[in-house]
C-alpha cells in the first residue's frame, strides 16, 4: 500500500514530468512531501499565476502539458487567471490544487475554495478526487485529455485526507472516454474538395494560427505552401509558423496586423484557415473577407468552424495530418503572379524604424533584437504596444513566439519565457514586456535567481500604461486617467538588488551595442528602453 | 424556432453543471431541459428545447459534443419524434366547480391525482401543446400551483440516438 501523494507522484513519473512550477500551501503539504523524494524538479514561483504561465511556456516548447501546482483557496484562485489566459490560446496544462478534506467540502471551512467550479469555463476538463484509488487512471486521463485534439488546462483538484489515504497501486490501462474521441484524420471527400477548390483558385490564401505548434505542422505547412506556391498571413498566434522572411509570408493580419496581410484575405477568393479561431481581433469584421471570398477550415475542434465565419469547406482533424494529405492528392497548381504581387507590395512598404530625437522607436528595436539574437531564439511578447511593435516587427527565423493571444493577460512574457528555458536550456530566449507588466511580474525575478534561469528581459519603459493611454488619446478624446505610472522604481536598481546585471540606454544609437553586450552575457540580463510616451502602436 | 435535442451524458457528478453553465455562458436560450437515467445506469439523457435559428443549434451541438462527459448528441427532426411532458395542476374550487372540473380532465384525457375539500390535483402526460390547452382551460379556475417535467422525446420507428 502507498498513500495517495505517492500515487501521484509515481503517476506524474510515468507520464514523464520532469518539472512541476508550483507554490506550496497546507493542503498540499503530503504532495510536496513526496515530491521532495523523486526526480522530478520544482520550481518555486513567486506567485501562482506565474506557475501557471511558466508551465505554459513550458508546453509550448516542450510539446507536451506543463505542470502546475498550487494550494487550496487563494492559491487556487491565484492561478484562475493563468488557466483562462491558457485555454484561450489552447495550450496544454495540468494544474494540480491541493483541496480542503473531501468530508469537509461545501461548509467553507479555511481556505476551501470550489475551484473546479470557479475554473470551469477556463479549463478542457476537471477532477474533484473523491478516493486515492482513482488517482493514477484520473491523472492518466488528464494528460492524455489536455495534450489530444485541441488541447487545453486540466485542472485536478485533491483534497489533502486523499492525499494521505493508502491504496494499492496498479498502473492503468489505455485511456478510453467514450465522449472523447478528437479526429485526426481528414475526411477524404472534404480532402477532394480542398484540391479542387485550391487548383479552381485564382488568389488563394493561407492562413494560419497558433494550431500549426499544436499540431507541430511548421514542416508541412511550409512544404504544402511552397509546393503550389500560395502566400501566407498568420494570426498573432502563428508567428513564426513559417519563417517570417520567407518569400510566401505576407505578415500578421489583424486589427495590429500589417496592412499587406489584411489587404491579401480581402483580395484572396480562397482563404485556407488552418489551425486559426478567426477572432473578432484577427479578422475585424467578417466584412474585411472579400464577398467572394471560400473559406476552407481546418480545425481539431469542430466547434470553431463556422462558430466566426460561415466555411464553405469545414475539414476537422489534425492540421498535420491534413496538410500532409492534402500534399499526397494535389495535382500541381500552375503557378502564377499573385505570391509575387504580395511580395512587391510587402517590399514597398516602408516601416518608420528612424531613430528619434528622444528615446529608442521600438518597431526599429525589437526587429534589430530579433535580427541579432540566435536564428532559433524564443521571444516571448508581453501584451500592450510592446506586444504590437514586437508581433509586427520582430523576425522569428527558426524560433517561437510565444505570447498571450487569446486573453492578452499582462504578465505573461517573463514567466513564460521562465517556462521555454528550462523546457529547452539551449535556446536563448527572451522576455520583452512594458513598465506595467513588468510590475506585474517583477517578483520573479527571484525565480530566475534561485534557479539559475537564463534568459535575457527588455523592458519599454514609457512610464505609462501605453496602449490604454493610447486608446484614451484616440476613443476618449485623450483624456488620460489611471495610466500614469509614476511612482515606478529604478528598473534596474531593481534588477541589480537581485544580482542581476541591468543597463538602461534610450537612444538607438547604442540599442545595437547594449543588444549585443546582452546577447554576450551569460546569465540573465535586463535592459531597459526608454520610449517615448507618445509612440504609436501601428 | 424551436429545437428538440437529445443528449447522451457520463452519469456522473458536475455534468449537469458543466453543461447549464455553457449554455448561460454563452447565451443559449434553453426552454425546457430534462434529465433521467437510460436503460444504462452509467448514462443519462438530457432532451433538451432550444429556442433560435439554425445557426444556434449548430453550436449548441457542437459545444455540446466538445464536452468530455457528452457521449453523443443528436438534434431530432420535428416530425420524427414522439414528444411526452408530464404535469401536475393544483386547482382551488369550490364544490358547485368540481364537476366542470372533472368533465375537463375526462376530455384531455388526464387524472385526478389528489382530492381535498378545496382542491384538486390534475395529472397529465402528453404532448406539450396539449398540456398547455389543460393549462389554459383550467386557468379559467384558480390554479394554486402547476409544476411540469420538460419534455422528453424518442425517435419513431427502430432509430435511436
Ligand atoms: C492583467 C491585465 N490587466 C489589464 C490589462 C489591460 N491592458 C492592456 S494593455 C495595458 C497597458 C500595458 O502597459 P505596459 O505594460 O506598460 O505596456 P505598453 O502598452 O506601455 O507597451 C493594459 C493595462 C491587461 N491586458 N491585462
Amino acid at each position: 500500500m502507498i498513500t495517495g501523494a505517492d500515487a501521484i507522484v509515481r503517476s506524474l513519473e510515468n507520464e514523464g514530468v520532469e518539472i512541476i512550477f508550483g507554490y506550496p500551501g497546507a493542503t498540499v503539504c503530503p504532495l510536496y512531501d513526496k515530491l521532495s523524494k523523486s526526480k522530478i524538479k520544482h520550481i518555486l514561483v513567486r506567485h501562482e499565476q506565474h506557475a501557471g504561465h511558466a508551465a505554459s511556456g513550458y508546453a509550448r516548447i516542450k510539446q507536451r502539458p506543463g505542470v502546475c501546482m498550487t494550494t487550496s483557496g487563494p492559491g487556487a484562485t491565484n492561478l484562475i487567471t493563468a488557466l483562462g489566459t491558457a485555454y484561450m490560446d489552447s495550450i496544454p496544462l495540468v494544474a494540480i490544487t491541493g483541496q480542503v478534506s473531501s468530508d469537509l467540502l461545501g461548509r467553507d471551512v479555511f481556505q476551501e475554495a470550489d475551484i473546479t467550479g470557479a475554473a470551469e469555463p477556463f479549463t478542457k476538463y476537471s477532477y474533484l478526487v473523491k478516493c486515492a484509488d482513482d488517482l493514477p487512471r484520473i491523472i492518466k486521463e488528464a494528460f492524455h485529455i489536455a495534450s489530444t485534439g485541441r488541447p487545453g488546462p486540466v485542472l485536478i483538484d485533491i483534497p489533502v485526507n486523499v492525499q494521505n489515504q493508502k491504496l494499492e497501486y496498479t498502473t492503468p490501462g489505455e485511456v478510453n472516454l467514450r465522449g472523447y474521441k478528437p479526429t485526426i484524420k481528414g475526411h477524404a471527400g472534404q480532402i477532394k474538395r480542398i484540391c479542387k477548390a485550391i487548383n479552381n483558385s485564382e488568389k488563394p490564401l493561407i492562413c494560419a494560427g497558433g494550431g500549426i505548434f499544436a499540431a507541430n505542422a511548421q514542416k508541412e505547412l511550409k512544404q504544402f505552401a511552397e509546393m503550389i506556391n500560395i502566400p501566407i498571413v498568420s494570426t498573432m498566434m502563428g508567428i513564426g509558423a513559417v519563417p517570417t522572411d520567407h518569400p510566401l509570408y505576407a505578415g500578421m493580419l489583424g486589427m495590429h496586423g500589417k496592412n499587406i496581410a489584411n489587404q491579401a484575405i480581402s483580395e484572396s477568393d480562397l482563404l485556407i484557415l488552418i489551425g486559426a479561431r478567426v477572432s473578432d481581433r484577427a479578422v475585424l469584421l467578417p466584412a474585411n473577407v472579400g464577398n467572394n471570398t471560400k473559406i476552407i477550415h481546418i480545425d481539431i475542434d469542430p466547434a470553431e468552424i463556422g462558430k466566426n465565419l460561415s466555411t464553405f469547406i469545414p475539414v476537422v482533424g489534425d492540421a498535420n495530418q491534413i496538410l500532409t494529405q492534402v500534399m499526397s492528392a494535389q495535382t500541381e497548381r500552375k503557378s502564377d503572379d499573385w505570391p509575387g504581387l504580395l511580395r512587391s507590395k510587402k517590399s514597398k512598404i516602408k516601416i518608420d524604424y528612424n531613430p528619434r530625437k528622444f528615446g529608442i522607436n521600438p518597431k526599429g528595436f525589437v526587429n534589430l533584437l530579433s535580427g541579432m539574437l540566435p536564428n532559433d531564439h524564443i521571444y516571448c511578447a508581453d501584451v500592450g504596444q510592446n506586444q504590437i511593435w514586437s508581433a509586427a516587427n520582430c523576425q522569428i527565423r527558426q524560433g517561437r513566439f510565444l505570447t498571450s493571444g487569446g486573453m492578452g493577460t499582462m504578465g505573461y512574457s517573463i514567466p513564460a519565457a521562465i517556462g521555454a528555458k528550462l523546457a529547452d536550456p539551449d535556446k536563448t530566449v527572451v522576455a520583452v514586456c512594458g513598465d506595467g507588466a513588468f510590475q506585474m511580474n517583477m517578483m520573479e525575478l527571484g525565480t530566475i535567481c534561485q534557479h539559475n534561469v537564463d534568459i535575457k528581459i527588455v523592458v519599454m519603459k514609457n512610464n505609462k500604461l501605453g496602449l490604454v493611454k493610447e486608446i484614451q488619446r484616440n476613443s476618449y478624446k485623450d483624456n488620460e486617467i489611471a495610466v500614469d505610472l509614476t511612482g515606478s522604481p529604478d528598473i534596474t536598481a531593481i534588477a541589480k538588488a537581485y544580482g542581476i546585471p541591468a543597463r538602461s540606454i534610450d537612444s538607438m544609437d547604442v540599442a545595437e551595442e547594449a543588444i549585443a553586450e546582452m546577447i554576450r552575457h551569460k546569465g540573465t540580463y535586463l535592459l531597459v528602453c526608454t520610449v517615448d510616451e507618445n509612440e504609436s502602436s501601428m | 424556432m424551436k429545437h428538440t435535442i437529445s443528449v447522451l451524458v457520463e452519469n456522473k457528478a458536475g455534468v449537469l453543471s458543466r453543461i447549464s453553465g455553457l449554455f448561460a455562458r454563452r447565451g443559449f436560450n434553453i426552454d425546457s431541459l430534462a434529465v433521467g437515467t437510460t436503460e444504462d445506469k452509467n448514462i443519462s439523457r438530457i432532451t433538451l428545447l432550444v429556442e433560435g435559428d439554425d445557426y444556434i443549434a449548430e453550436q449548441v451541438t457542437k459545444q455540446l459534443n466538445k464536452q468530455i462527459d457528452v457521449i453523443k448528441v443528436r438534434k431530432l427532426n420535428q416530425d420524427e419524434i414522439t414528444r411526452r411532458e408530464l404535469v401536475l395542476v393544483k386547482v382551488k374550487m369550490s364544490s358547485a366547480q368540481r364537476g366542470e372540473i372533472i368533465d375537463i380532465v375526462k376530455i384531455m384525457q388526464g387524472q385526478i391525482v389528489d382530492i381535498s375539500h378545496t382542491t384538486l390535483t390534475v395529472e397529465l402526460c402528453d404532448r406539450p401543446d396539449k398540456i398547455d390547452i389543460l393549462i389554459e382551460l383550467l386557468s379559467h379556475y384558480n390554479i394554486i400551483e402547476v409544476a411540469r417535467t420538460g419534455i422528453i422525446a424518442l425517435q419513431k420507428g427502430a432509430e435511436s440516438v
